[in-house]
């Protein structure tokens, strides 16, 4: 079939770049702007070239927080995502309880997330709070502002009770939508429960399964509230994650163009992961030939 | 391979069924013969399904056995009745080839390799996709996959049935027509039982040597395409099979005559007054118009289908198809109807009444 051109057809996309220059391009363009100089307050500006990337990328405090932040994203998505789709495998498929299971489901979905850090914050306090105290009387050595194992524990604990659901309900999406006939078919076959979720269920929510492993890993990657709120990073940097580390930078040393620079860093990081993400994702799509 | 016995078996969808509405599948008795090639007819929602599904194990049943070679298998999971069944959609394991697809019902019960890579080539020159064994399943179109279904379904030789549940839907026509073949080969070689669902009659009266009619969840008749075609034992049957179906028309009966309408009308043999709705069914291949005598009936409609013509015509509120020659003229003279006497059949409340007039088809008094 012969295309079309038609260069006037360009000013339909005209409103969405306006609205994307207005609500993204144009303040990352401060940021990069930020990024390139330094400032001694009174708001005098001095041109710093790539100087702040190039302090960046050898500055050890930036690779440590990228690699507590990696270690940290993998471990939540080792659990989680198992942990989801075991979880979604074993709610029930209709009737009154599989309404209940989903709203319960949801329920750590809709607490906000300072909320969250607060609620895990004070249940894991050794003189107040129900968890760090019956650890604590049960004589194991518990104290999130003191001990690195027990701060990531209960961090990566408070995040798998926030989002495993997440995964669950979207992999509980994708079993509910293969019909009844491959499982009898599988019966028929005289499949192994193992053989049904490797060649049936897994293969049917491959698809819902990347789009939550993208979701956590972008969630997980740019985690803020939640530790901010439990251990402030702490204790010492344990887990003073990227973004936590750049708010320090940026609103606590107020060091505006060392932090652009590492909010460039870490933007085009995030960036970098999700396309690789969607390659893949798009890839499979073309294999199923949808 | 086993004879099937269905005993006393009903099955209801609900916990506590209170009347015989609530029944998917009602009441029913029946020996399916060992080795036999059966269709199983009905329109959508009839238990067709609710009725393979338990033969196969895949639903256990509200009421009843079910017994293969005189063994209950009842509550037997369908791994153990060792039946074969092919879906009305295709059901593929999409991240395996076409090889490993196909081998797969073989694997899970441990075949020797050898053996399966013996059968899988043999099934997969049947369904005709030899030179894709090495493709992944995953892409295929849906005619394909369906093959690939069906192959799965008959690649174990020891099984004791193979049921189809329209197995054809999506298939395209040349296809479909090849494949029933194959189907109808496979069983004239091996000699399984088979149980073919479908609601195409044709595909019904192609297939199998007994036909069984569901409706409203009963088994109406069981019998040969032809007893279906001469003396349909419900009205339904009547109705569903042949095209168009059987004309219906409400009359009172005694003797060798019935009257509709106030119009006499001759019947081949003798019936003592049946009670109840009391209706004459009569086949369209079996009415033939006249000028002059006969029931008097406005033509409405000519429809020429190229091998014969439907005459679509009533008779007071009663409609009345005639299946006429492809060469006859159908002229304005044409105003009545005649039937043939020995193809005109007797119903009390929608069971066919035989000519002595003592027993009905279900065997009870009239």
């Amino acid at each position: 079939m012969e295309k079309t051109v038609n260069q006037k057809a360009w000013f339909l996309v005209l409103p969405v770049l306006v609205l994307v220059a207005f609500s993204a391009v144009i303040p990352l363009m401060t940021v990069v702007n930020y990024s390139v100089q330094d400032t001694f307050g009174n708001n005098q500006f001095f041109w710093a070239g790539l100087e702040w990337f190039d302090e960046l990328l050898h500055s050890d405090r930036m690779w440590n927080a990228l690699g507590r932040q990696m270690v940290f994203s993998a471990i939540i998505l080792a659990i989680e995502v198992p942990l989801g789709i075991f979880v979604a495998l074993n709610m029930p498929k209709k009737g009154f309880w599989a309404s209940f299971c989903l709203v319960l489901m949801s329920l750590p979905l809709l607490i906000p997330w300072n909320v969250v850090g607060t609620i895990w914050q004070i249940f894991g306090r050794v003189d107040i709070g129900l968890l760090g105290y019956t650890l604590d009387a049960m004589g194991i050595d518990y104290n999130y502002t003191q001990g690195f194992i027990a701060a990531w524990t209960t961090l990566i604990v408070m995040d798998v009770w926030h989002w495993t659901s997440l995964v669950a309900l979207l992999a509980y999406a994708g079993l509910q939508s293969i019909p009844d006939a491959y499982y009898q078919a599988a019966k028929i076959d005289q499949a192994s429960r193992w053989a049904v979720f490797r060649y049936i269920e897994l293969p049917k929510i491959t698809g819902v399964l990347m789009i939550a492993i993208l979701l956590r890993f972008m969630d997980s990657f740019m985690i803020y509230t939640e530790p901010f709120v439990v251990t402030g990073g702490g204790p010492g940097n344990a887990t003073t994650f990227l973004s936590i580390d750049l708010v320090k930078m940026a609103l606590g040393q107020f060091d505006l163009g060392p932090a652009a620079a590492f909010s460039l860093m870490y933007f085009l990081v995030i960036l970098l992961i999700s396309w690789v993400f969607y390659t893949v994702m798009v890839n499979l799509e073309k294999r199923d030939g949808v | 391979m086993a004879k099937i016995t269905l005993d006393n078996l009903a099955h209801s969808y609900f916990p506590n069924p209170k009347s015989m509405e609530d029944f998917a599948l009602k009441e029913l008795n029946y020996d399916w013969a060992d080795g036999e090639a059966y269709a199983l007819l009905g329109s959508s929602g009839c238990g067709k399904s609710t009725l393979l599904n338990i033969i196969s194990g895949l639903l256990h049943p509200s009421q009843g056995r079910i017994l293969f070679d005189g063994k209950d298998v009842t509550q037997s999971p369908t791994a153990e009745r060792n039946i074969a069944q092919v879906f009305q959609f295709p059901v593929v394991y999409d991240t395996m080839t076409v090889r490993d697809n196909l081998a797969f019902p073989l694997r899970n019960r441990g075949v020797d390799a050898k053996i399966i890579a013996e059968r899988v080539q043999k099934i997969g020159k049947m369904i005709d996709m030899e030179n894709m064994l090495d493709r992944k399943a995953r892409g295929l179109t849906a005619d394909a996959k369906q093959k690939i279904s069906l192959g799965r379904g008959m690649v174990r030789e020891d099984v004791n049935a193979l049921l189809f549940d329209e197995p054809l839907t999506v298939i395209d026509p040349h296809m479909k027509w090849e494949l029933r073949t194959q189907l109808k080969k496979l069983h004239h070689d091996f000699g399984h039982t088979m149980i073919y669902v479908t609601h195409d009659q044709t595909e019904a009266l192609t297939f199998a040597d007994k036909v069984v009619v569901m409706y409203d969840g009963r088994v109406v008749q069981i019998g040969t395409p032809e007893e279906l075609f001469e003396k349909p034992a419900h009205t339904f049957v009547g109705y569903f099979i042949g095209s168009p179906g059987m004309n219906v028309l409400p009359a009172s009966v005694s003797g060798t005559s019935a009257v509709v309408d106030g119009h006499e009308i001759p019947l081949g043999s003798g019936y003592t007054s049946p009670q109840g709705k009391v209706e004459i069914g009569v086949r369209p291949e079996y009415c033939s118009l006249s000028a002059t005598h006969g029931l008097p009936v406005k033509v409405r409609r000519v429809e020429d289908v190229g091998r014969h013509k439907i005459v679509r015509a009533t008779y007071g509120t009663h409609e009345i198809n005639i299946i006429a020659n492809e060469g006859d003229n159908i002229g304005a003279d044409m105003t009545h109807v005649t039937f043939d006497a020995d193809h005109v059949n007797v119903y009390a409340d929608d069971w066919l009444v035989s000519p002595s007039g003592v027993q009905n088809a279900k065997g009870e008094a009239a």
